[in-house]
């Protein structure tokens, strides 16, 4: 039992180990989410973050000995935030041709997003530091880390909120969308789509393109979208106010 | 060219223009995070074959796998655990009812405006109530 101990105490403090939970964890959680037939509860990476934040608090393991691997992993997040540009490039003729509609419906969703969150931590009475953080959380993890550092919110309880946000749409947005009577048309998977990419970031377009390809290809065009707009626009907005 | 070199070379070109967006977004003191600056950057570049061959190899192995690069900050909840012990049920709350928000008036707005929803409107009686 004490090398065991012992054992345990050296990998999980080497990055190796941060790493390799991360992969491991989410290769199996996917196995899951697949078996399941892709059921929205079952995301794989809400299970991922539950199991392994439950292992590092029930060991013991500081978080930022588990980042110093999966920093690796977060990296990553940079380049895939400019690879964005390939989805909008290869729809650049539909683009062009209803850009003000996608505008109108990008600025009318990210608007009520944030406002609607800013309104009801105010309501609930939440601290002034999670209200700012909570502003740019249907915005993509990394680039809601910067609004918030512009805007004066916590980046590290921004991005919390932005996976949040982005679990939250991607395993209740079709019951949702269903309820509001959105079909299955083609009209319909574009605006689920672009809804996903729009309020739940890229775990909404993960999910919108393992369902429907037109939704995929409308969620990625939507986030890219309110990555624009959000960092364009909130620092302004909070600097004004 | 095989495919794996011509992805490493796309690989190359995403980590070229996203150091080139930081360094922009410092420079200026732009208002843009570094990654989103070097997004524009590529899509003003993917018009020139020599960016785009190599980037259109590999950003879809790399957006395909978006969700998982969302685990580690997702795991940092944990370093908020007094804030969650404190607020979590209320910030909950704002987090569900403002997705669900932000989802709904995007979905309703893009599918009223969309043309095709207008073809299909057409189709049907105008009686038929949303």
């Amino acid at each position: 039992m004490p090398k065991f101990v012992e054992l345990w105490v050296y990998l999980s403090a080497t990055p190796l180990f941060g790493l390799t939970a991360t992969l491991a964890t989410y290769v199996c959680m996917q196995a899951v989410y697949l078996r399941l037939n892709r059921v929205p509860w079952a995301n794989p990476v809400l299970w991922t973050v539950v199991v392994i934040a439950g292992v590092l608090l029930a060991t013991g393991v500081p978080y930022p000995t588990y980042f110093a691997g999966a920093q690796f992993i977060h990296f990553l997040l940079g380049p895939a935030v400019v690879a964005l540009a390939w989805p909008l490039w290869q729809r650049r003729l539909e683009l062009r041709k209803r850009w003000g509609r996608l505008l109108i419906t990008a600025m009318a969703g990210g608007t009520a997003a944030s406002t609607s969150a800013l309104a009801l931590a105010w309501a609930l009475d939440l601290p002034h530091d999670v209200l700012l953080s909570l502003a740019p959380k249907s915005v993509t993890a990394p680039v809601a880390m910067g609004i918030a550092e512009k805007i004066g919110g916590i980046p590290a309880l921004s991005a919390v909120f932005a996976v949040l946000t982005g679990l939250v749409g991607a395993v209740s947005g079709r019951y949702l969308f269903n309820a509001l009577r959105i079909p299955f048309t083609t009209a319909g998977w574009t605006a689920r789509g672009f809804a996903l990419g729009t309020a739940a970031h890229g775990l909404g377009a993960a999910r919108a393109l393992q369902v429907n390809a037109d939704a995929g290809a409308y969620a990625g065009l939507a986030l890219g979208l309110q990555v624009v707009l959000a960092s364009l626009l909130m620092p302004l907005v909070f600097r004004l106010m | 060219m095989t495919s794996s070199t011509l992805g490493l070379r796309g690989l190359a070109w995403l980590l070229v223009l996203q150091t080139a967006g930081e360094l922009l977004a410092r420079a200026f003191s732009l208002p843009f995070p570094g990654p989103v600056v070097g997004m524009v950057l590529l899509l003003a570049a993917l018009r020139w074959p020599v960016v785009r061959e190599p980037v259109a190899a590999c950003a879809d192995h790399l957006l395909q796998h978006l969700s998982l690069l969302f685990v580690p900050v997702g795991v940092g909840v944990m370093t908020h655990l007094a804030l969650v012990s404190q607020y979590g049920g209320r910030m909950l709350v704002v987090i569900v009812l403002s997705t669900w928000i932000g989802l709904g008036v995007t979905a309703l707005v893009m599918f009223n405006l969309s043309p095709q929803h207008d073809a299909e409107q057409g189709d049907r009686s105008d009686a038929q109530v949303r």
